[in-house]
């Protein structure tokens, strides 16, 4: 929306080389400890760091300093950085006037939120406030890391954007060691991306409604491919709310538990006409299908590329047969072309690649070859004498600009959907744990020495004020729905700030409690700001 | 700069240390605790050389050449100290899971034995305190690479350090508590860079026991992790058509080695659907 | 950093003493009580915490000075404090011997029982306390560290039932250990006394006499401070205060001339004193005998800041008393000393590392310290002159690695004092990575002297190639063992002359030169004029002063185990050739005296080879060094087979 490509800006060297790092909604430390291991080495070489986040995670502990920010507050806070940094005179004008737009819109847009305004609604004391502003603006080189703390909100893309106007403001993008950079939270969430799995994307990052791009997929592909955008996740299930999406292929996901609000997820998927499942596992959705797909696991039994957080194609290759009936996905996907009446030939992943590199400039230089003898290579990679990118945006430094400028974009804070009130006084935030992933189907297999199940993870002074003992079974619940679950006393959090992951749902169904409030540009759902009450469980309470 | 190694001149980059430049001319200098990923100790002093107007031998991995500098990688001075380094090794550390030290044993002519009949060792039993790791001490030379790895060259996690002094010392955790008690978070990046195998993956570990472990018939294949999206590369070793062990390459950019605990031990559902 | 921290809280005590020493925790985080208003919203990590790692030792100390041993709450507890992780903090704690890891009583004597106590009746005194003591903690001397690589001290647990055994007058909280030498060696026997608690008490018994003074300085006496004996010739340079000056007296020191040194300084300008100091051709005096001029230029030009100066008062080396004596008797000269050494060099800060078994130089140059930043001759302003200069006292934790430099840096920092690989060298990559002088006290105390009559004047003394004057310690067999200042040049027997030859007339078997990190010289010896260049020629060197002499009567070869087990006790662990050739030249010690010639040759063939390996591939001076002297006394017949009163 701001530069045109989704992705991270830069390379996972370049946290080495920066000098000051906001890390924001992410604790990189345990959703991502390799790239956390870069951003050690960029501490050690004497960056200074600010952990934005509700909870001071073993990541913010590594920070200078810790940002304790209420949750869903996010856009204030960031308004009140950029004001502040206006009004202490820091902006980089040069980089403003010369590679941006919008800056006395943006400007106007800040305006209201003082030091002291965004201390009451954030919880951040103002001179912590002040104090991140003005490093991050000094710093010669700067990077701005994210991850689902920022994108699990109904305002997902205003919390982005948000973000994004900072490093605008500072020209901490487009310079080696500059730059914003979501963290993908699972391995192939970029390449998704690139691949055109996005509603409105073709391959490449090239848009559907470009009739010149659609055209050139027409002729390659010998169809017409309709002008218009298509739903995302959220949306879909929107979508099956009205009745106009009736059936739905599930390639390797598992939103009956993953999803936000999971009676509802529950009830629109058994409402469906048809529901085809391609996973590993008979997951809980996969329970639910007219059809399973038995499919060969990507890292270790099939071919084929991902993209990380910094841009980077690598290779998967295939170690392993599947097991039993299980396929590769691209076997059963041209297995489904044929019976649908089209021919694709033996299914290769290698030429399936080359297909792309013809129709994806971004991707085109990347040839197996080349794949691996540079072990993976960043897009983009024009051609096959081009290296790949280390960090995207650089024309921003051309004067005069080539392409479009870059946007400020004014953004309101809006609180969290499922608001706190007496009744539900507390607020939940969802997360993962370091051993652990998402709803545990691959991790569960293997013996962590670390694994304690799911808790509800209570700051000392609640689980002292709730009369609440370690371990006790409590009751959780929300304006959704209610489980029980173990306390875990944790004094990273403070009061009236809860926590749990979605990692075990076969203990604790999570996603009850969570609210699908979605970002309709984004459709990511609101997990991270969950109203919520806790109950002694009775039973516990006769035992105790 | 210029610089003469073994008689031949060389040109080595500003900064190579004496093992780079020997590298970097082919000429090959043994070491144990050097590791192209982590800070050089060089406590092992298996790769000392001859630096001429020096006092005494210089550990080839952390000395930087300098212009000028007269290199000899063999010598009678550096051939006797490097067999009793061997030979210190040999009598006192359990050696049997160490294979690039048996080479290096006869290149030397080193005789372990040859200090008396019952020289102290650092003999003790395996620490098994959970169902990743398996530490075994009495093979532990302290080359310090499992606290580098620990600490400040990859994990920062800091779970272990050295403990004691002299021939006492050894690597600990806080008060010698169990793996689970400590700060471990079970990266294995320790395992990883183990030369001795005194650190082990349980796994591997259970194979070797019941005479399972078979390196010849494994195969190493590079894909991509399955977990987040940070993209490391794993590097898998398949026995018999299951998992048996997950690495990285040090070549790597994006791990340098190193992985957290799912890329390394997260494989099983695989093996067991498999 | 993500500290991961169980088992365990601090004791009210424990707290205590840490908090005395740190400040009162600032927040929650590090273990105040919560203020949810602040510490729920934001705290401070990275960097700033990081810095804090440098008190790790003296916070360690403040523990075992207040409850006797550190327990794992109060290791958790500092942990907290200064973000350090424990399996480091453990590993700093394993390693200096004076810290105790489990449970034992508050009193404890350390008693020496090294190679010049030896000497003197050590061993005897040693199985008296034991007797009615019972036997000693482990930890402290090889010769009672039992087979441990574990983490409890289990001596120390036990000592209390052994001491009802022995029907001891009740003393609960009692215990003795041995200790390698105390630097008590012109005493004749010594013990530290440790007494722990909220008025924590250390302080050395010298001579102690016999277990009942051990005993009764355990259980509460307080012995008069030691006087030493002091002797030169000619003028002395060093000495001329010693003894005549108030040691706790600025007044007195001024009176005595202090301070006037720094004065000339000022006048004379950084480049100036540094000149001076080149043209008196100084070496250093703590075993290394490197060009002190260069030293502090090479520093004085390095770009990085700050720079730093350290005085290496961790004097260790078994036999050597030199630098305790100038610390305790004159201590404003070694403050002076390195003021002027700040201020030439462009370091703002110092600091004084001075060995855990000194208490009372600890003390007295702390409180000299003290009264100099009172009287602005340290602190922002030196004697006015615009320029910032202090100093901090460290004290060492028993550990005679922490003497070579890089492993003293180290242990500032509040790490484990293992040695650094040089280079870089300390000029340039020294204490927290910064541009370092690192002097001994006595090169230091030397430039009082350069500074008021000029280097090259100051350099008449002496030879050409060894300037100026030398302390050497005297002990063993001579009728009065003690500190003597004589010119550079004066022969072996001068010195031993000058201390009143050796008792009842004996002749002389050996003399061991340059401590246990020396080597024998034998009668032939006796002229050897002792100058660097001709002790070099020789083969041997005069390290830090000590000259100990064995009489024709003595036991060598109990002095040799001594010695090894010392290295054996002393090494850091890091290096192969150390680390274990320490170990293995133990064991072969007795198998060069075996009785069959054929296998003590044997043995000498692999020790020799042992030798030359730990000389050339060791990191440090104390594995390059550790074999000296037992190959000296092979190579002068001193090891006779078979063995006598061997184990």
């Amino acid at each position: 929306m701001v530069f045109g490509m989704g992705g991270g800006t830069s390379s996972y060297q370049e946290m080495e080389e920066t000098d000051c790092v906001l890390l924001w909604g992410s604790n990189a430390r345990e959703t991502h400890p390799i790239f956390f291991h870069h951003l050690l080495k960029g501490l050690e070489r004497g960056a200074r760091m600010f952990a934005v986040d509700p909870r001071r995670t073993s990541s913010a502990q590594w920070a200078d300093v810790w940002v304790g920010v209420d949750v869903g507050t996010d856009i204030p806070l960031a308004n009140a950085v950029g004001r502040e940094i206006i009004a202490a005179g820091l902006v980089n004008h040069d980089f403003v006037t010369h590679a941006t737009e919008g800056f006395e819109a943006y400007r106007a847009s800040v305006e209201p939120w003082t030091l002291a305004r965004a201390a009451s609604v954030t919880g951040v004391p103002a001179a912590v406030i002040r104090q991140m502003a003005h490093e991050y603006a000094r710093a010669r080189r700067a990077m701005l890391c994210w991850t689902l703390g920022i994108t699990e909100h109904h305002h997902a893309v205003d919390n982005v954007l948000a973000l994004i106007n900072l490093a605008l403001l500072t020209g901490h993008v487009g310079r080696w060691g500059s730059g914003i950079n979501p963290l993908r939270g699972q391995n192939n969430v970029q390449g998704g991306g690139d691949m055109g799995a996005l509603p409105d994307r073709l391959p490449g990052f090239q848009h559907v409604e470009n009739d010149e791009v659609r055209q050139k997929f027409d002729r390659a592909w010998g169809v017409t491919i309709p002008p218009k955008r298509g739903w995302h996740l959220s949306g879909m299930f929107d979508a099956m709310e009205r009745g106009e999406l009736r059936a739905v292929y599930v390639i390797g996901e598992n939103p009956i538990q993953s999803e936000a609000d999971q009676h509802r997820a529950a009830r629109l998927m058994d409402g469906l006409d048809f529901l085809v499942v391609q996973d590993l596992f008979l997951t809980d959705t996969a329970e639910r299908a007219d059809v399973v797909l038995p499919a060969a696991a990507g890292a270790f039994e099939s071919e084929g590329t991902v993209t990380s957080s910094e841009r980077r194609v690598q290779r998967c290759r295939r170690t392993l047969d599947p097991p039993g009936e299980a396929r590769e996905d691209l076997a059963i996907i041209f297995d489904l072309a044929r019976a649908l009446g089209h021919d694709w030939g033996r299914p290769d992943a290698e030429s399936v690649w080359n297909e792309l590199r013809v129709l994806s400039p971004v991707h085109a230089g990347m040839s197996y070859g080349r794949l691996d003898e540079h072990r993976g290579l960043r897009w983009p990679c024009y051609d096959e004498s081009h290296p790949g990118e280390a960090f995207l945006h650089a024309r921003l430094w051309e004067r005069p600009v080539k392409g479009r400028r870059a946007p400020f974009h004014a953004v309101e804070h809006t609180a969290p959907a499922d608001a706190l009130s007496d009744e539900y006084p507390i607020r939940l935030t969802t997360g993962r744990r370091l051993a652990e992933y998402n709803t545990g189907v691959q991790t569960r297999a293997y013996a962590s020495p670390t694994r304690r199940g799911e808790t509800i993870d209570l700051s000392p002074e609640d689980a002292r004020q709730y009369g609440i003992a370690p371990g006790e079974l409590v009751r959780i619940v929300s304006r959704r729905g209610e489980v029980m679950a173990p306390v875990y006393i944790d004094a990273t959090l403070r009061p009236g700030l809860a926590f749990m992951t979605f990692h075990f749902p076969e203990q604790v169904q999570t996603n009850q409690l969570t609210i699908d409030a979605t970002d309709p540009r984004a459709g990511t759902a609101e997990f991270k700001a969950t109203a919520i009450r806790i109950e002694k469980a009775p039973a516990a309470a006769a035992a105790t | 700069m210029s610089a003469t190694i073994d008689g031949r001149p060389i040109e080595a980059r500003a900064g190579a240390t004496i093992l780079d430049a020997c590298r970097d001319a082919g000429l090959d200098v043994p070491t144990l605790c050097y590791l192209e990923t982590l800070t050089p100790v060089n406590a092992c002093r298996v790769c000392v050389v001859e630096v001429e107007g020096a006092r005494v031998l210089a550990p080839a991995c952390s000395r930087r050449i300098e212009p000028g500098m007269v290199v000899r990688t063999r010598s009678p001075r550096v051939d006797l100290s490097r067999k009793l380094v061997l030979e210190l090794l040999g009598s006192s550390v359990d050696l049997s899971t160490a294979p690039t030290l048996e080479p290096l044993m006869r290149e030397y002519g080193a005789d372990p034995g040859r200090f008396g009949p019952a020289p102290a060792t650092v003999r003790q039993s395996p620490k098994v305190d959970n169902d990743l790791y398996m530490r075994d001490y009495s093979k532990c030379v302290l080359c310090y690479k499992c606290v580098e790895a620990c600490g400040t060259d990859a994990q920062h996690t800091f779970a272990i350090a050295a403990a004691g002094r002299g021939f006492d010392a050894h690597i600990s955790t806080e008060f010698d508590v169990v793996l689970p008690e400590s700060a471990c978070v079970y990266c294995g990046n320790c395992i990883a860079v183990c030369p001795t195998g005194a650190l082990m993956a349980k796994h591997e570990y259970d194979l070797r026991e019941a005479g399972a472990w078979k390196p010849e018939v494994q195969t190493a294949t590079d894909t991509t992790c399955p977990y987040c999206g940070v993209g490391c590369t794993l590097t898998v070793h398949v026995q018999d058509r299951r998992i048996v062990k997950v690495t990285s390459p040090l070549e790597s950019e994006v791990t340098r080695g190193n992985l957290c605990v799912k890329g390394r031990f997260g494989f099983e559902y695989v093996n067991k659907t498999g | 950093m993500d500290l991961h921290i169980t088992g365990g809280e601090p004791t009210e005590d424990e707290r205590a003493a840490i908090d005395a020493l740190l400040g009162v925790p600032e927040s929650g985080w590090e273990g105040a009580a919560r203020d949810i208003a602040r510490d729920g919203r934001t705290a401070a990590g990275g960097h700033s915490v990081a810095g804090q790692r440098h008190r790790l030792l003296p916070a360690l100390h403040a523990v075992q000075d207040r409850v006797g041993w550190v327990s794992r709450g109060a290791m958790n507890y500092i942990c907290r404090r200064l973000s350090v992780p424990p399996a480091e903090a453990w590993g700093v704690l394993t390693f200096y011997h004076l810290l105790a890891r489990a449970p034992r009583p508050t009193a404890v004597a350390h008693v020496c029982d090294d190679i010049a106590c030896r000497l003197r009746g050590a061993e005897a005194l040693c199985q008296e306390l034991e007797t009615r003591l019972g036997p000693p903690l482990a930890g402290g001397s090889p010769a009672a560290t039992p087979d441990m690589n574990g983490a409890g001290v289990s001596g120390a647990v036990e000592a209390a039932p052994a001491l009802r055994r022995a029907g001891a007058p009740a003393p609960a909280a009692m215990a003795w250990q041995r200790s390698p030498c105390l630097g008590q060696c012109d005493a004749g026997s010594a013990a530290l006394i440790t007494r722990a608690g909220a008025m924590p008490e250390r302080f050395v018994l010298a001579p102690a006499a016999d277990a009942s003074a051990i005993v009764e300085a355990l259980a509460g006496s307080t012995p008069a401070p030691p006087r030493p004996t002091v002797r030169w010739t000619g003028t002395p340079r060093l000495l001329s205060r010693v003894g005549k000056v108030d040691p706790a007296s600025l007044d007195g020191y001024r009176e005595q001339g202090g301070y006037r040194a720094l004065a000339r300084a000022l006048e004379l300008g950084p480049e100036r004193v540094i000149a001076e100091v080149t043209a008196s051709k100084l070496l250093g005096r703590g075993g290394a005998a490197f060009p002190t001029g260069r030293k502090w230029d090479a520093v004085r030009r390095q770009p990085a800041t700050p720079h730093y100066v350290v005085c290496n008062a961790d004097e260790s080396e078994p036999g050597t008393f030199k630098d305790r004596v100038l610390m305790e008797q004159d201590p404003f000269a070694v403050v002076e000393a390195m003021t002027i050494c700040g201020l030439a060099t462009g370091a703002a800060q110092g600091f004084i590392y001075i060995r855990g078994e000194y208490p009372l130089a600890e003390a007295r140059v702390g409180s000299a310290i003290a009264e100099a930043r009172e009287a602005g001759l340290l602190g922002a302003d030196v004697m006015g002159s615009g320029q910032a200069f202090d100093i901090e006292v460290r004290r060492g934790g028993g550990a005679y690695i922490c003497g070579e430099e890089t492993a003293l840096f180290n242990s500032i920092e509040g790490r484990r004092g293992e040695p650094r690989s040089k280079p870089p060298f300390p000029a340039e990559v020294g204490v927290f990575g910064k541009p370092t002088v690192a002097n001994n006290v006595e090169t230091l105390v030397n430039v009082l002297a350069i500074v008021l009559e000029g280097g090259e004047s100051w350099a008449r003394l002496g030879t050409p190639a060894s300037t100026g004057t030398r302390l050497f310690c005297l002990s063993g067999h001579v009728e009065r063992p003690g500190l003597y200042e004589v010119p550079f040049g004066a022969t072996l027997r001068d010195l031993i002359d000058l201390a009143g030859g050796v008792p009842g007339g004996r002749g002389v078997k050996a003399v061991l030169l340059g401590g246990a990190a020396g080597s024998f010289v034998g009668p032939g010896h006796l002229d050897l004029p002792l100058t660097f260049e001709d002790a070099r020629a020789a083969g041997a060197t005069l390290g830090s002063g000590v000259i100990m002499v064995y009489d024709e009567t003595a036991d060598i070869a109990d002095s040799l185990h001594r010695i090894a087990e010392f290295f054996h006790h002393e090494s850091c662990g890091q290096c192969v050739p150390c680390r274990v050739g320490t170990q293995r030249q133990l064991e072969l010690l007795p198998t060069l005296a075996a009785p069959s010639a054929s296998s003590a040759a044997a043995a000498a063939s692999v020790f020799g080879e042992l030798s030359v390996a730990m000389k050339d591939a060791s990191i440090c001076g104390l594995g390059q060094t550790a074999s000296g002297a037992i190959e000296s006394a092979l190579n002068l017949g001193l090891i006779e087979r078979p063995v006598k009163g061997g184990e």
